[in-house]
């Protein structure tokens, strides 16, 4: 715990209509750090992945990327609001996101949109985008498919894509949003496989899932969140092994009945 | 049949078809960029400017086009203040007063197709884009427009064929276009029938042609939008499907 986290978050609070959905969540996460987030539906575990890279602009706390603090100002009415958004898009670039649902953008194929972030958003040279989306698209598998439209593939197919084109802005932590819930299940194993290849790799990721399996096995850390507070924190083997908390063991049990 | 008659007003209506032309394309050209002010208006949300915009959309779309050709071509010239304005040398020639008036109508029909084509645009991909660091000006013109556009293109290549027949129009503040001519042919020889016929038939030719060309741009930059059964539902694997589903063409 002595070097600089490569993403820290502190106190997120956010409420929607007086509801309160996160009511303090802290994360630390070193490079390396492969983070399951875990909780029933509703538990705010998505809104808290939304809430760091301000998809969603938290009500108080701060979120730091390799040091760097987003500046947020108090917001007329209540809460906060970042202070500036040209840095809000530059923390952004930092931080790779992969949806649930893909959100490929759907009128470029699968290649164009890899090359997207790189070419138009880092403006970067366009052969050197090139060359580097097509090696990424070889390692999650789906090359042969550089020229295909998101339409036209398997929703695996899809995602592979989708963490492709996160992974081209080359991010210092990688957020992923229950990557696997929205595909059949024949197709979860071939996205799990990227993942774990990822992980192997040594990225920072921090992946909501339901994926007890990928939580237990693959990650060195496991956050349960229950009701918008962080419930159980430690490694698989502590917080599934000695399953310290009563409600995790309700959430575990509630899965497999 | 009188084909000598029939060549001779072919002819005659051919010779003033570029008039035609120049009037649907000067009208598409001058009302698509005023389109998207109107769009950028009307979705602004500056408080004003949005109810200025949807008013302006009402009134062109909710009044006659003849009625508002007439306006500003014989209505507006009974006031000394116009004929003696910078304005007049514009609006007192036949053939610029009717590209005005058809220009203002199809802004505002434009206008909302474009608004239309907007509020297509799936939420989800805007905030993939967001979430890889765009904003702004390069959101807008890598992602919202060419989805957007995507989305208007069948509902805009209506539009420009109305604004084709609406052309005719011009005859009747006399400027000499196609079925000015063919009235003009009507009234020397009664012919009504083979002349208005050979009037149709340029007109038909001009909107194929048209039509197929709007067709050709939008399977080119929408290919994915193209007949595959997994276009009307995205995301349904079809190497996962129990076998391939047959599905009606979708009419469009």
């Amino acid at each position: 715990m002595t070097a600089i986290p490569t993403l820290s978050v502190k106190d997120i609070h956010k409420a929607y209509a007086g509801v309160e959905v996160l009511r303090g969540i802290s994360l630390d996460a070193q490079e390396g750090d492969v983070i399951s987030i875990l909780g029933a539906s509703g538990s705010g575990k998505s809104t808290f992945l939304r809430c760091i890279n301000l998809l969603e602009i938290p009500d108080a706390g701060q979120v730091t990327v390799a040091g760097e603090t987003i500046a947020m100002r108090p917001k007329r009415g209540g809460g906060q609001e970042p202070a500036s958004s040209k840095q809000v898009d530059r923390i952004r670039t930092e931080l790779g996101m992969v949806f649930q649902n893909f959100n490929l953008w759907s009128h470029m194929t699968v290649l164009q949109n890899v090359v997207e972030g790189p070419l138009h958003v880092l403006r970067r040279p366009r052969a050197e985008c090139v060359a580097e989306a097509e090696a990424l698209l070889e390692k999650v598998g789906i090359a042969d498919k550089r020229n295909f439209y998101p339409a036209h593939l398997s929703g695996g197919q899809q995602q592979r894509a989708a963490i492709a084109r996160a992974l081209a802005m080359k991010p210092k932590v990688m957020l992923f949003d229950e990557p696997t819930s929205a595909l059949d299940p024949e197709l979860v194993g071939e996205v799990l496989r990227v993942l774990r290849a990822l992980a192997d790799e040594g990225r920072t990721m921090l992946v909501v899932t339901h994926e007890m399996g990928f939580a237990r096995t693959v990650s060195n850390r496991v956050v349960f969140v229950h009701q918008g507070l962080v419930e159980a924190d430690g490694t698989p083997e502590q917080v599934f092994g000695e399953l310290k908390s009563e409600r995790f063991k309700q959430f575990v049990s509630g899965l497999h009945a | 049949m009188d084909f000598a008659f029939l060549s001779d007003t072919m002819g005659q209506l051919l010779a003033v078809t570029p008039v035609t032309l120049e009037l649907w394309i000067s009208c598409i050209a001058i009302g698509g960029v005023l389109a998207c002010f109107v769009t950028w208006a009307r979705v602004s949300g500056v408080p004003g400017l949005t109810q200025l915009a949807a008013a302006y959309i009402f009134v062109f779309r909710g009044s006659p086009l003849l009625i508002q050709t007439f306006l500003l071509y014989y209505g507006v010239s009974q006031f000394a203040e116009v004929r003696q304005s910078f304005v007049w040398p514009v609006l007192r020639d036949p053939f610029n007063s009717v590209v005005i008036s058809l220009a203002l109508c199809t802004g505002g029909y434009t206008a909302e197709i474009f608004r239309g084509g907007l509020q297509a645009v799936p939420g989800r991909e805007i905030e993939a884009g967001r979430a890889i660091g765009m904003s702004g000006f390069t959101l807008f013109r890598r992602i919202i427009a060419p989805i957007a556009l995507r989305q208007a293109l069948p509902a805009y290549s209506t539009e420009v064929v109305l604004m084709m027949k609406a052309t005719a129009l011009a005859s009747l503040v006399t400027v000499w276009e196609v079925t000015g001519v063919a009235q003009r042919i009507i009234s020397h020889t009664y012919r009504t029938f083979e002349v208005f016929i050979c009037a149709a038939i340029i007109y038909l030719v001009l909107n194929f042609i048209v039509i197929r060309l709007l067709l050709h741009v939008e399977r080119r930059i929408s290919p994915h939008l193209q007949g595959r059964p997994n276009a009307i539902h995205p995301g349904a694997p079809p190497e996962h499907a129990a076998g391939p589903i047959e599905l009606p063409e979708v009419p469009r």
